[in-house]
C-alpha cells in the first residue's frame, strides 16, 4: 500500500512539476482507463459523449487557462508590490489613492472576460438542457441506497431492475470497490439515451462524470437528462447527493454496447427481470 | 443597590457578574471570540476526525468514533459509523458557520470596534446585544446536544449536511428529535443575529461621532453595515423555511412533502435565498478587515475609498438574488439556468475591485510586513484561488460536472475555511495589543500564518483534482483511484494542527510575558479611531465625543 502511494506520489509530483498551467488540468493521460476514475489523475476523465466533450473543452480550452492565468496575475502583483514597495525598499509612502482610468480598466477587463465566458458557456448550457429525440428512455429511480431501473415496454423493455452494489467479498478480478454492481445497466452506443429521473425517498443524484451528467433524483418530481455513449464500454458513475448512512455504496453502471448486442441483452434481461418477484421487490422496497 | 444604580453610567462590574449580566460591548465582543473560538476549534476536530478517516481507503476510525462518542452497539457499529461521519460534516459546517466565523467576525470584531470606529461609547441597545450573545450560546448547546439524539432510525445525530435538505431532514429520512433539535439552534442562532444585525445598523445611522459621515466611516463600519442589512432581510426567510420544515415533522403539514403537493424545491429555494447571502455575510467583515490592515501596514490611505464601500454594497445586493446556482442540477428550466449563471459571474467584477483595490493600496505604500500584514496578502492570495474557482463553478454547464462534488468542496474551503478564516486571524492579530494591552511575539505569529497557509493548502488544493476525477462530497469511503490525492489532503491537516497549537502558545505567552502594547503599536498607518484610546480601552470610551474633520479615509 506505502509503496504504492509513494509511486504514485513521485509520478504525480514529477507530472505535475512539468506541465505548464494552461495544460495542467488538460488531456492529462496517466494510464487513463475511460469511465473509471484514474489513480492520482489530476484532470477531467475522458469524455465520452458530446456534451461530456463539450464540457471538457470548455474547461480545458476555456476556464482553465483564464483562471489560471488570474491566479498567476495576482500572484505576481502581490509578490511584486511585497518587494517593490516594502519599507526598507520605499520609506516614503505615496499618497495616491484615487485613478480613476485605471479603475475603469479592472471594472471593464473583467465584464469583458466574462463576457467571453459566457458564449461558450451558454451555449453548452443549452446542448445540456435540451434533450433531442431519444431512441431509447429509461427511467431511474434512486432508493436508499441502490437505483433501479425501468426500460420501457414499447422499446422492447417492459421490465425493470435493482442495481446494487457489489459487496466486497464478491469483487471479480477486474471489478472495483466500490463501483462494480451486480446488474449494470445496458444502453445502445451512439444512440441518444434520455434517462427520466426521481426518487422513491430521499433526495439522490445521478452522476457519470464521463458522460458529463448529474442531475438530481427527487421525490415528487421526474427529471429528465440525456447523453449519446461515442464508444462502447463500461462507465461508473456515484450518487451526488447526501442520502443517508449508506451515501457513498450505491453506485452507477453503464454499459454501452452495440445496438444488436443491446437487442441480445434486452431479450435476455427481459427474461431475468421480468419474473414477477424482482417487481414484488422493489414495490415492497419502496413501502 | 439604588446608589449602584446611580451610578452606574460608571459601574464596573467585576467577575461572573462583569460577564454573564454585561451590557458593555467590548465584553460582549470578547465573550463571542471566545465562543467563535470553543465552536471552531470543535468544529476542527470534527474536520480531524474526517480527514484521518478519508486518508486511506475503506472506513477505520468511524465505528470505533461512534462506539465511543455515541455508545454504539459493537453489532451495529459499522453503521453507526457510516451515520456518525454523516453527523460530523453536518455539525462540521453548521459549527464553522454558525458558531465560528460569524460569532467571531460579528459578534466578536463588529462589537469590540464598530462602536470605537464611529467614536460612540457603546452599541445602541446594550441589554439586545446581551440578549444576542446568550441566545448564541443557547443554540451552540442545542446543535451539540443533536448529535447524541436520535436521528436516522436506530442512528444518533442528524447526518444530511448542513444544508438540511428535506426528505432526509423530515419525518422520511430522520424521525427522532436530532432533526428538532438542529432546527430550534438555527431558530436560536436566527434570532440572536437578528437581534445583532438590528443593533449594528442602529449604532451605525445614529451613534456617528459629530463629522464621521457615511463617506468616511472606515471600511470595517462599512463592510459590517452592509453584513447587518444582509442578516435582517435574510435570516427571517431561513426561520420560516426551517419553521416549515418543523411543522412538516411535527405537526402533520407538507410543505416540503410531495405526496400532499409540497415540494422540496421550495425549501431549498428558500434555504439557499438565505444560505447564499450568508456566504457574503461570513466574508464581508473579512474584507473590512483587510482593508483597514492592507491601509495601516502600507501606511496609505484605501485606495478608492468609495468603490471599495459601494463594491461591498453591490456584492451584497447581488449576492442576494443569485441564490439557485446551488442548484442547478435539480432539473430548473434552461432560462433560469441562464439567469443564474450571468447574474453569477457578475459577482466577480466588484470582487475584483475589492482585490485590485488592496494591491492598488499597497502600490506605492511603504509596507511594514508585521503579522497582520502578513496574514492579510496571505488572505488576498487565497481568496483569489477561491474567487476563481467560484468563476467556473458560475457556470452552470461547468457545475453539471463538478457539482456535489470535491471540486466545490475545494472551491468553498478556500474562500472560507482560508478566506474568511485568514481575514479573521488577520483581524486577530490587529487587533488583539488593543483588546488585551499586550502584544504576542511575532515570530510565534508568523509560524502560526505559515503553518496554517502551508496546511490547508494542501489539504485543498488536490481536492481541485478529486473533484475534476469526480469524487463526490459527503463520502466516508472512496474508489481507491482517489487515495493519492486523499493521503495528500490529509496529511495537511499535521500542519493545520500545529498551526493551531502555535496560535494557543501564542496568546498564552502574550499574556504571560505581559509586553505592552501602547496605545498604537502599528504607528502612522494606523489612522482609525481605535488607535487613539489606552490599550485596552477604557471600559466606557468616549466621554467626551471626538470630533472628526478632514478626509479620515
Amino acid at each position: 500500500m506505502f509503496n504504492v502511494n509513494r509511486r504514485m506520489l513521485t509520478r504525480g509530483a514529477l507530472a505535475a512539476a512539468v506541465t505548464i498551467p494552461a495544460t495542467l488540468f488538460a488531456g492529462f493521460a496517466l494510464a487513463q482507463v475511460e469511465g473509471q476514475p484514474t489513480p492520482g489523475g489530476l484532470g477531467l476523465p475522458n469524455m465520452v459523449t458530446p456534451v461530456g466533450l463539450g464540457t471538457q473543452q470548455f474547461y480545458n480550452m476555456v476556464l482553465m487557462p483564464i483562471i489560471s492565468f488570474i491566479a498567476l496575475f495576482v500572484l505576481g502583483l502581490l509578490v511584486y508590490v511585497s518587494y517593490r514597495f516594502n519599507e526598507q525598499r520605499n520609506p516614503i509612502p505615496s499618497k495616491l489613492t484615487h485613478n480613476t482610468p485605471l479603475e475603469i480598466v479592472w471594472t471593464l477587463i473583467p465584464v469583458l472576460i466574462l463576457l467571453f465566458i459566457s458564449v461558450p458557456s451558454l451555449r453548452l448550457l443549452a446542448e445540456q438542457v435540451e434533450v433531442p429525440e431519444a431512441s431509447v428512455t429509461i427511467k431511474v429511480t434512486g432508493n436508499q441506497w441502490y437505483w433501479s431501473y425501468k426500460y420501457p415496454e414499447d422499446q422492447g423493455g417492459g421490465f425493470g431492475f435493482d442495481q446494487m452494489l457489489k459487496p466486497e467479498s464478491e469483487l471479480q478480478p477486474g471489478d472495483l470497490r466500490l463501483l462494480s454492481v451486480d446488474n449494470e445497466a445496458v444502453v445502445p452506443v451512439n444512440e441518444v439515451i434520455a434517462v427520466h429521473i426521481t426518487s422513491n425517498d430521499v433526495i439522490h443524484a445521478f452522476g457519470v462524470p464521463s458522460f458529463g451528467v448529474r442531475m438530481d433524483a427527487i421525490p415528487g418530481r421526474l427529471n429528465q437528462t440525456w447523453f449519446k455513449i461515442e464508444k462502447e464500454g463500461v462507465y461508473y458513475g456515484q450518487c451526488f447527493f447526501i442520502c443517508g448512512k449508506d451515501h457513498a455504496y450505491m453506485p452507477i453502471v453503464i454499459r454501452a454496447v452495440s445496438r444488436e448486442k443491446y437487442n441480445e441483452w434486452l431479450a435476455q434481461a427481459k427474461q431475468k427481470f421480468a419474473s414477477a418477484d424482482s417487481r414484488v421487490r422493489v414495490a415492497a422496497e419502496s413501502h | 443597590m439604588a446608589s449602584s444604580t446611580m451610578a452606574g453610567a460608571h459601574d464596573h462590574p467585576r467577575g461572573l457578574r462583569r460577564f454573564l449580566f454585561s451590557t458593555n460591548h467590548k465584553d460582549i465582543g470578547t465573550l463571542y471570540i471566545i465562543l467563535g473560538s470553543i465552536g471552531g476549534v470543535i468544529g476542527f476536530l470534527l474536520s480531524l476526525g474526517m480527514r484521518l478517516e478519508l486518508a486511506y481507503p475503506g472506513v477505520q476510525i468511524f465505528p470505533g468514533l461512534a462506539e465511543a462518542l455515541q455508545g454504539a452497539d459493537p453489532s451495529m457499529a459499522l453503521d453507526a459509523g457510516k451515520n456518525l461521519y454523516n453527523v460530523f460534516i453536518t455539525v462540521h459546517g453548521v459549527l464553522m458557520i454558525f458558531f465560528m466565523a460569524m460569532p467571531i467576525l460579528i459578534g466578536g470584531f463588529g462589537n469590540w470596534f464598530v462602536p470605537i470606529m464611529i467614536g460612540a461609547p457603546d452599541m445602541a441597545f446594550p441589554r439586545l446585544n446581551n440578549i444576542s450573545f446568550w441566545l448564541l450560546f443557547a443554540s451552540l448547546v442545542l446543535a451539540v446536544i443533536s448529535m447524541f439524539v436520535e436521528g436516522a432510525p436506530g442512528m444518533k445525530g442528524f447526518g444530511g449536511g448542513w444544508t438540511f435538505y428535506p426528505p432526509l431532514s423530515s419525518n422520511t429520512g430522520s424521525p427522532g428529535p436530532a432533526m428538532d433539535f438542529v432546527i430550534l439552534a438555527l431558530h436560536l442562532a436566527g434570532a440572536s443575529s437578528i437581534l445583532g444585525a438590528i443593533n449594528f445598523i442602529t449604532t451605525i445611522f445614529n451613534m456617528r461621532a459629530p463629522g464621521m459621515t457615511l463617506h468616511k466611516m472606515p471600511l470595517f463600519v462599512w463592510s459590517m453595515l452592509v453584513t447587518a442589512f444582509l442578516l435582517l432581510l435574510v435570516l427571517p426567510v431561513l426561520a420560516g423555511c426551517v419553521t416549515m420544515l418543523l411543522t412538516d415533522r411535527n405537526f402533520g403539514t407538507m410543505f416540503y412533502d410531495p405526496a400532499g403537493g409540497g415540494d422540496p424545491l421550495l425549501f431549498q429555494h428558500l434555504l439557499w435565498f438565505f444560505g447564499h447571502p450568508e456566504v457574503y455575510i461570513v466574508i464581508l467583515p473579512g474584507f473590512g478587515i483587510i482593508s483597514q490592515i492592507v491601509s495601516t501596514f502600507s501606511k496609505k490611505p484605501v485606495f478608492g475609498y468609495l468603490g471599495m464601500a459601494y463594491a461591498m454594497v453591490s456584492i451584497g445586493v447581488l449576492g442576494s438574488i443569485v441564490w439557485a446556482h446551488h442548484m442547478y442540477t435539480v432539473g430548473m428550466s434552461l432560462n433560469a439556468q441562464r439567469y443564474f449563471t450571468l447574474a453569477t459571474m457578475v459577482i466577480a467584477v466588484p470582487t475584483g475591485i475589492k482585490i485590485f483595490s488592496w494591491i492598488a493600496t499597497m502600490w506605492g505604500g511603504s509596507i511594514s510586513f508585521r503579522a497582520p500584514m502578513v496574514w492579510a496578502i496571505g488572505f488576498i492570495f487565497v481568496f483569489t484561488m477561491g474567487g476563481i474557482t467560484g468563476v467556473v463553478l458560475a457556470n452552470a454547464s461547468a457545475d453539471k460536472q463538478f457539482h456535489e462534488g470535491y471540486y466545490v468542496v475545494a472551491h468553498f474551503h478556500y474562500t472560507l475555511s482560508l478566506g474568511a478564516v485568514f481575514a479573521l486571524y488577520a483581524g486577530f492579530y490587529y487587533w488583539f495589543p488593543k483588546m488585551t494591552g499586550y502584544m504576542y511575539s511575532e515570530t510565534l505569529a508568523k509560524a502560526n500564518f505559515w503553518l496554517l497557509f502551508i496546511g490547508v493548502n494542501v489539504v485543498f488544493f488536490p481536492q481541485h483534482f478529486l473533484g475534476l476525477g469526480g469524487m463526490p462530497r459527503r463520502y466516508i469511503d472512496y474508489p481507491d483511484a482517489y487515495a493519492l490525492w486523499n493521503l495528500v489532503s490529509s496529511s495537511g491537516m499535521i500542519f493545520v494542527t500545529l498551526s493551531l497549537i502555535v496560535w494557543f502558545y501564542a496568546i498564552i505567552e502574550a499574556f504571560m510575558k505581559k509586553r505592552l502594547a501602547g496605545a498604537n503599536p502599528w504607528g502612522v498607518g494606523a489612522t482609525t479611531l481605535e488607535w487613539t484610546l489606552s490599550s485596552p480601552p477604557p471600559f466606557h470610551q468616549f466621554q467626551v465625543l471626538p470630533r472628526i474633520t478632514g478626509a479620515s479615509r
